[in-house]
């Protein structure tokens, strides 16, 4: 074999492991057992490839001669190991028995299976919210343990620890890598969906800190939501994957050039992405097509009426009202009864949007959300009830975390005097 | 693998139910357990006695120390407990979720090593 084509072939390998390298880890954890036996058969396996490749030529089915090279070699290093250690040995016959070489030769049949496996199992309620955030970005993304705890703004080594920690608590209290039953699957997928779109927004409005978005994290959870769909098409999964592509259209508009909040009735809606909003759009027409919905059609249905509307003015408030009235209804809080009286407020005025406020506010459990009394001042600055409105923009600014929404609401506050 | 669900309840609540309601749940625990131990799942069960009566007991640089009461001040005590053994963390959940203070207290799920495994 010349250069040329051993060069290509490093390229295909470089290529495979960017394509492949989830999916075939997803097959090795179900043969193997074990997150970490897994991974480091994938990396040996890699290894491998590298070497014989570029020699040998590349396989036909590049990914099932890596799951079985991977398991060839974790057996290996078992047998070796078990050398000196009796207790594994039959741990090595329990693997090599129950995945025989005919079985690796027909992995491709189980393999968006494992994909969901791995999915649900990072996912898993009896781990950590945290824990299945950094799992899932891990093992399901591929992000580094370093890209990870950039993102959230933590140490590498308490990212590292959280992911050993959750690696740990799968072994020993034995969360089995399947799918969950059908019986099971509406409560263990709001789980993996509550993940996706915390990752979504974890990118879309970082809760602290300087910066307003960080754009990967929302790439990845919307390529997360592609994925899901390809491998569980629930309409659920549809109107998630729609309301994120439909906020991250706004991204463009969303800030200003000096990084300032845009809200959404200032926002210039050229800006926005036509594509995502098309896309998003589509997906919730599906959605709402079959007949089964939840919140996330809901709220992506809301969003696709923004979506269609030229300006603030000319948005079709009385829709947005009645959505938010059926989504009460499917999921009772009163952050969307907040959002709720800002949108009655828009329909009817800022006089019935100060009152239903008022009421939520009254209630106690929004006291200490900033956006509450943003929306109040809003309210009050509408009516020309200025001393109140000041009162409410302190108390929100005292509250808010984000240094884009402080600067947003020292603004508001100098205007009024 | 063996699993031991800790039953947590509010002992109040309990007491507060009229007597008939609390002899139904104590009736639908009871078949509950006979229909697990019918299917090999139960090893063991048991009430305990009101958390008044528990001792939590600590060794310190070799010293032995008794308290009384439970070994934290929660609103929750440790009602009782089931010994299960089902093959995985899901099956352990499906059983502790439909025991009936799941729905009142906590049931705490906690995998069981052999005894004499170091690690």
């Amino acid at each position: 074999m010349n250069d040329d084509t051993a060069r290509e072939a490093r390229v295909t390998v470089d290529e495979v492991f960017r394509c492949e390298s989830r999916q075939v880890l997803a097959t090795l954890i179900r043969l193997l057992g074990d997150f970490d036996t897994a991974e480091e058969a994938l990396q040996e396996a890699f290894a491998v490839a590298m070497e014989q490749w570029p020699r040998d030529g590349i396989p036909a089915n590049p990914r099932a001669w890596l799951v079985s090279t991977g398991r060839f070699k974790a057996i290996d290093g078992m047998r070796r190991r078990a050398r000196y250690d009796a207790s594994l040995n039959e741990i090595t016959k329990h693997i090599e028995n129950t995945t025989s070489e005919p079985l690796v030769e027909h992995e491709d049949e189980h393999i968006e299976d494992d994909r969901l496996r791995l999915i649900f199992t990072c996912c898993h309620p009896a781990l950590a919210e945290e824990a299945q955030l950094a799992m899932t970005l891990r093992e399901v993304c591929n992000l580094t343990t370093e890209e990870i705890a950039r993102a959230f703004l933590t140490k590498p080594a308490t990212m590292a620890q959280r992911i050993v920690r959750a690696k740990t608590k799968i072994r020993d209290a034995r969360i089995p890598y399947e799918v969950p039953l059908p019986s099971e699957l509406p409560e263990r997928l709001d789980s993996v969906l509550r993940v996706v779109y915390l990752v979504f927004n974890e990118g879309y409005s970082a809760s602290f800190g300087a910066s307003l978005t960080r754009a990967d994290l929302s790439g990845e959870a919307i390529r997360l939501g592609r994925l899901l769909l390809q491998l569980l098409p629930e309409p659920e999964v549809m109107g998630l994957l729609a309301l994120m592509l439909l906020h991250e259209s706004r991204r463009p508009a969303r800030t200003s050039a000096n990084g300032d909040l845009v809200l959404l009735e200032q926002q210039d809606r050229s800006l926005w992405n036509q594509a995502q909003v098309a896309e998003g759009i589509a997906f919730v027409e599906r959605a709402l097509s079959l007949k089964r919905i939840g919140p996330y059609t809901l709220q992506a249905a809301i969003a696709a009426v923004h979506a269609e509307a030229s300006s603030a003015e000319q948005t079709d408030w009385a829709q947005i009202v009645a959505l938010y009235d059926v989504l009460l209804r499917v999921e009772p809080s009163p952050i969307i009864q907040l959002n709720r009286a800002v949108a009655v407020a828009m329909r009817d005025g800022p006089a019935k949007g100060l009152e239903l406020v008022d009421v939520l506010l009254a209630r106690g459990e929004l006291a200490q959300y900033h956006l509450a009394h943003a929306a109040r001042a809003d309210f009050c600055r509408r009516l020309a009830r200025n001393a109140e409105a000041r009162v409410s923009y302190q108390r929100a600014l005292a509250l808010a975390k984000q240094e884009p929404e402080q600067r947003f609401l020292r603004q508001r506050l100098m205007e009024l005097t | 693998m063996k699993y031991l669900c800790l039953v947590y309840l509010e002992e109040q609540i309990l007491n507060a139910f009229p007597s008939d309601k609390r002899r139904s749940i104590s009736d639908e625990a009871m078949s509950y357990c006979e229909k697990l131990q019918k299917t090999g799942q139960l090893l063991a069960a048991s009430p305990l006695h009101p958390v008044e009566t528990a001792t939590t007991v600590r060794v310190r640089e070799g010293k032995t120390s008794t308290t009384d009461g439970p070994f934290a001040e929660t609103k929750e005590q440790l009602g009782g407990f089931l010994m299960i053994d089902v093959p995985d963390l899901n099956d352990a959940i499906r059983i502790a979720a439909q025991f009936p203070a799941a729905r009142f207290g906590s049931v705490e799920v906690r995998p069981m090593k052999e005894l004499g495994c170091a690690d």
